[in-house]
């Protein structure tokens, strides 16, 4: 009876004092709690402290030199690198979706197998999606170290999570407004690009996102994929480094770990911003749901 | 009355649209099947292939890696990846278990403004910042006051820390679905607010947490670079928890780049293996799911 008309915090702690076990539990959770924001906190303060001050407009330049580990290149590597893969990865992934929820029935058999394969797709380590472009693209095609190979490799890993995000976009998307356009006299192809779609938009924008985000982030698939040269390549056909391997490069060269600490940092703007944007639109999808 | 005229020609047009968009969708969904299939053919095919060459038993239970002399044993880093992965679990867990039952039945609305954003925050980190961030601050703060820098205990505070927003958001999921009428059920009968949570609450949401910690778990053995910065790397089975280790990751991390011929099926072999723990893996995760239902 006092659990539930417990207001001030003095009365909560009176009733705590006299059950220790639920004393035990309350504190447990608030310092869980704590670490995991010290954490947070300690991570993000570090290398905001420690990298700031060596953001130099130096290392911004367009050169890549032993002297100045410029970190451009890499920047716009990393938004080649996104692009490339976005436009292979996006419509398969988007149709795919709208296959299984707007042709296929829900249920069968072929759907099935596919949600086993895309969460086969989405627990396979980074290391192993490596290898697997390296053996495929590298060495079968021919490829070799390429921004091609690694862009290959990157829309194969994304693309689980693009079909799952569109395919949840496409569920919320009421019944109502597919048999509205049915009732016109539309087709499915015309309500499926019509009417569904769009107001699946930002739900679909949302997942975009966050695959734009383990793609910023990706390591461990690139660096025998596109490998790890520094400079700015002049097609896809050749090798180049993205922002996260080139911040590997640094790291494990040992000779510039200001130049990493930095690199660190926009890295973590990178996130917080694509973070942002996906809270933003996945609130929007939401509101339209509501 | 509005007549509706079709054409013979219309109609087909409008047909066939129909029908082609309609394989070409089929064709798109098919394509996370062509994906594994071919993931799965060309690993396996060399993987096998490598460890039928060099034997199955030797490769599995050998301790000895040397690349040079061609003595290819794994079990060092087997073990190595399940030491650090059972680290990781042994940390992680319990702050990402209790801090989500926070977030979902202690927290304060103001305070929950800022840990939701913050745990999304750290899933986005990538695993180079966390590698980092473990090498510059983990592995020197042990080296100042343990005495030991690059170690299983460094590997696994640092996965533990990173699993901890898979922990966190699926668990968190699974204990908002339970019921509120549970929770309520138990208060009535005079359980306190923590009781109630804990012991109604919770165990209803047992199976969605364990799915939480088995994605956490296979976040952790399938880290590559972050171990790899931290870990030491020596290819010997560790005797404690402060020894290096080196696990099937960074194995491929470390000598992917300049290994060739032989060693190089090796590496490929390795990363087969890791690939059937995290099949493993997903299979048990699959498996509870469906008890869920």
């Amino acid at each position: 009876m006092e659990a539930i008309n417990i207001s001030t915090p003095r009365q909560k702690w009176n009733s705590l004092k006299k059950r220790p076990a639920s004393l035990i539990l309350f504190l447990a959770v608030w310092v869980a709690a704590i670490i995991v924001s010290a954490i947070i906190l300690i991570i993000v303060g570090y290398v905001l402290i420690k990298g700031i001050p060596h953001l130099k407009p130096s290392l911004f330049e367009w050169e890549y030199t032993t002297k100045n580990v410029s970190m451009m290149p890499a920047i716009i590597n990393t938004v080649s690198m996104t692009f490339l893969s976005l436009i292979m990865s996006v419509p398969i992934g988007i149709f795919s979706a709208i296959y299984l929820v707007e042709y296929a029935k829900t249920g069968s058999r072929f759907v099935k197998f596919i949600r086993t394969t895309t969460e086969t797709l989405t627990g396979i380590p980074s290391i192993v999606y490596g290898q697997f472009g390296f053996l495929i693209f590298v060495i079968a095609c021919g490829f070799k170290n390429s921004m091609l190979s690694g862009a290959l490799t990157l829309s194969i890993m994304i693309l689980p999570s693009i079909m799952r995000t569109t395919e949840e976009a496409l569920l919320s998307v009421p019944t109502t407004f597919r048999e509205g356009s049915f009732g016109l006299g539309a087709g499915r192809l015309r309500t499926v690009f019509r009417v569904v779609l769009p107001s699946a938009v930002p739900g679909i924008l949302s997942g975009i996102i966050l695959a734009i985000g383990r793609i910023v982030g990706e390591t461990a698939a690139l660096i025998y994929t596109s490998g790890t040269v520094a400079g700015i390549p002049k097609d896809i056909f050749s090798s180049g480094r993205t922002l996260s391997v080139h911040m590997y490069a640094l790291t494990s060269e040992g000779l510039y770990m200001n130049e990493a600490y930095a690199t660190a940092v926009v890295i973590l703007a990178v996130v917080l911003i694509i973070n942002t944007i996906s809270e933003i639109l996945a609130k929007k999808m939401s509101a339209k749901k509501g | 009355m509005v007549r509706v005229e079709i054409t013979e020609r219309g109609i087909s047009l409008k047909t066939f649209a129909e029908k082609f968009m309609k394989l070409i969708f089929l064709i798109s969904a098919c394509a996370s099947i062509i994906a594994v299939a071919l993931i799965c053919i060309f690993l396996f095919s060399n993987g096998f292939r490598t460890m039928s060459k060099i034997g199955i038993w030797d490769f599995l239970t050998g301790t000895i890696w040397q690349p040079s002399q061609e003595i290819f044993g794994i079990l060092p880093m087997i073990i190595g990846s399940i030491y650090v992965t059972a680290g990781a679990i042994i940390i992680g867990v319990p702050i990402g278990l209790l801090c989500a039952i926070f977030m979902a039945k202690f927290c304060p609305k103001w305070l929950y403004r800022f840990l939701k954003p913050a745990t999304n925050l750290m899933a986005g980190i990538p695993s180079i910042v966390y590698g980092f961030f473990g090498l510059v601050v983990i592995v020197r703060l042990m080296q100042n006051y343990l005495f030991v820098g690059k170690s299983v205990l460094a590997a696994s505070i640092m996965l533990g820390i990173m699993i901890l927003p898979t922990i966190i958001s699926v668990s968190e999921a699974a204990i908002r679905a339970v019921p509120e009428s549970y929770y309520e059920g138990s208060l009535a009968l005079g359980a306190t607010h923590e009781r109630s949570v804990f012991f109604t609450t919770l165990p209803a949401a047992k199976s969605g947490v364990m799915a939480g910690i088995i994605l956490g778990i296979g976040r952790a053995i399938g880290e590559a670079l972050a171990v790899n910065m931290v870990a030491g790397n020596q290819p010997i089975i560790p005797d404690s928890i402060f020894s290096g280790v080196r696990t099937l990751t960074s194995n491929i991390v470390l000598e992917m780049g300049y290994a060739a011929d032989l060693h190089r099926e090796v590496l490929i072999a390795t990363g087969v293996v890791l690939f059937v723990f995290i099949l493993i893996i997903n299979i048990l995760f699959s498996l509870i799911k469906k008890g869920d239902k």
